[in-house]
């Protein structure tokens, strides 16, 4: 499977990313490369190999069910590009 | 007293403790020196307020004998540590400005260990890269220079910055990550020594999130027992991450006796690639004489998967990132480009705010996780990750830990590599199969090349034994002996 600017163009759009029909065609060209050389793993036999999930022996932590935080709005809106009323602004959704 | 930013870690802990010096002292010999170094832009952000406030305040500590681990040591931190209201950017435009309401874990640590903050340093956007040339703040310069030409070299990546600033004597240490080698390999690069350790030794909380299954921070230092010092200080169980392993942090100090009679040490023949410099296969070999004559026992190990690991990394690495990076949108944090919709303000804040290399690996990862691709690419990957993991853990049966060399080549010059992104991923073939692994691993300079470069070995070893592999990499320092000096680093002492 070769990636071409059509491909491109559909996961630049399924990542949020605009890019430029210049773009485009060079990042064609990279991605491309870089799955020509990555098709070398389908030579690897993994019939029957569970997928590694994690590389450390552990199971997750549990801890109470308590509210641990929380009440910090400021700190949450600092950084914040657009704030309004306590609340993240973003452009207009519904019409 | 310029002469203080020679010391050690160890050196300066006893020369504070003795009253020889003060930490404000200690202080301002690194801020003098970060300014004279300044071209190297090893730094993003300089805290120099910060720096003399904690350092006066450490002072105080000693005087009633609270003095932890790391009290007034001046160290430099990676700009992908959260640092509460001290800017924090990845080195990426997207983050230009942010201010963390908190501080991580890691950095928590160590200031609760009095280390004394120098600023925040540059690296690859995002880490990711294995030369600095990425970050949206320019390049950092490499401190060495190649014997009688003035090339500007490269310091290594991602955590580009913070080892340059520890070989240009600027920070006794500083923090960094390591996802597929971005400690080992700057560290190889600049001449000092770096530990990434086993994944879940060190809290991923507050660090800027790469590819999650393999981020881990870790130290780097001038030598071996001040790597075990900073990470003690930097280690521990952290509920707020919950990969974090519930596990007492050893003195790894301690663990440096000296003594490595009877360790076994494996050589993995897989690593021995085509191409490879003659300065490296010379020194691998040099590295594997010193081990003989410390008393180890040599044995030849095999690891088949290992020329398989660089090709997973690339689909495990960037499928994480694509999903870890989906944050940057331009609501709660950092740039915000205006567009029509809000379809269209993300996708041109993306487009200003990240730059090539992060867009190529957002990409991929997004393709390879896609409808249709995730069994033949993602799936496939993880069930290969597990035959390299398995590699190790058979590997280890036979020995205690495994040397090789850090890098397939010295520092290389600004601008090189720069052609094919495959051609720069080479630089971590090496470290990427440990990193698979989730096990620790640490780089030591071991040796210069013909044009007077440093080379590292690297040391790698069993999940939460890092004990073992900083003893093993202590001796291999020992015996290398290695005391050359960056052109930079000696131009500030003189």
């Amino acid at each position: 499977m070769s990636i071409d600017t059509q491909t491109v163009e559909k996961i630049a759009r399924l990542a949020r990313i605009k890019v430029t029909e210049d773009e485009k065609a060079k990042f064609a060209t990279e991605l491309d490369g870089i799955m020509q050389w990555i098709e070398q793993l389908q030579d690897v036999d993994t019939d029957g190999v569970e997928p590694l999930t994690s590389v450390v022996d552990m199971t997750l932590h549990m801890r109470e069910d308590a509210v641990t935080d929380g009440d910090i709005q400021e700190k949450v809106l600092a950084n914040a590009p657009e704030t309004a009323e306590g609340f993240f602004v973003v452009p207009k959704v519904v019409e | 007293m310029t002469g203080l930013t020679e010391l050690t870690i160890k050196q300066a802990l006893d020369g504070l403790e003795r009253g020889e010096f003060t930490s404000v002292e200690l202080t301002e010999a690194h801020l003098s020196a970060m300014q004279a170094a300044k071209n190297l832009n090893a730094f993003v952000t300089e805290t120099p307020d910060q720096a003399r406030e904690q350092a006066k305040a450490s002072d105080a500590r000693r005087q009633k004998g609270e003095a932890g681990f790391l009290d007034g040591i001046p160290v430099a931190i990676k700009d992908l540590f959260c640092t509460e209201n001290v800017q924090t950017t990845a080195s990426s435009k997207i983050l230009e400005g942010f201010k963390p309401q908190y501080e991580s874990t890691v950095t928590h640590n160590m200031f609760d260990q009095g280390a004394v903050m120098l600023g925040k340093t540059n690296l690859d956007e995002f880490a990711m890269g294995s030369s600095n040339m990425t970050s949206a703040f320019g390049n950092v310069l490499n401190p060495w220079k190649r014997k009688g030409d003035t090339t500007d070299l490269v310091p290594g990546g991602s955590s580009g910055g913070s080892a340059a600033a520890v070989a240009a004597r600027v920070a006794m240490g500083a923090t960094g990550t390591d996802t597929g080698g971005s400690i080992r390999q700057p560290a190889s690069f600049c001449g000092i020594a770096g530990i990434k350790p086993t994944y879940g030794r060190c809290s991923r909380w507050g660090v800027i999130a790469f590819a999650s299954s393999l981020d881990q921070p870790g130290s780097f230092a001038r030598t071996v027992e001040d790597n075990a010092v900073m990470l003690r200080a930097m280690a521990g169980y952290d509920p707020k991450d919950s990969t974090s392993v519930n596990r007492p942090v050893p003195d790894y100090a301690a663990a440096l006796t000296g003594d490595i009679r009877g360790l076994k040490i494996g050589i993995p023949k897989e690593y021995r690639v085509d191409g490879m410099p003659k300065d490296i296969e010379d020194l691998w070999q040099q590295g594997i004489d010193w081990a003989k004559e410390a008393g180890a026992e040599i044995v030849e190990v095999s690891l088949p998967h290992t020329q398989y690991a660089l090709p997973t990394y690339y689909i495990i690495a960037p499928a994480e990132c694509s999903s870890n990076l989906a944050r940057y949108d331009g609501v709660r944090y950092g740039l915000r480009v205006e567009g029509e919709t809000l379809d269209d303000m993300y996708e041109k804040t993306r487009a200003e705010g990240f730059g090539d290399e992060v867009k190529r690996r957002i990409m991929i990862g997004t393709y390879v996780l896609s409808a249709g691709y995730y069994d033949a690419y993602y799936n496939k990957a993880r069930k290969i990750r597990k035959k390299i993991w398995q590699d190790f853990v058979d590997a280890y049966q036979k020995c205690d830990v495994l040397l090789t060399p850090t890098a397939p080549s010295a520092a290389f010059g600004i601008g090189e590599n720069m052609d094919d992104p495959v051609k720069m991923y080479l630089n971590d073939v090496f470290t990427v199969p440990a990193s698979l692994a989730g096990m620790p691993g640490m780089s030591i300079p071991a040796g210069l090349d013909q044009d007077g470069l440093p080379l590292g070995l690297q040391i790698l070893g069993r999940p939460f034994d890092e004990e073992t592999v900083l003893r093993a990499s202590q001796a291999i320092e020992k015996a290398a002996n290695f005391t050359a000096m960056p052109q930079l680093a000696a131009k500030i002492a003189a």
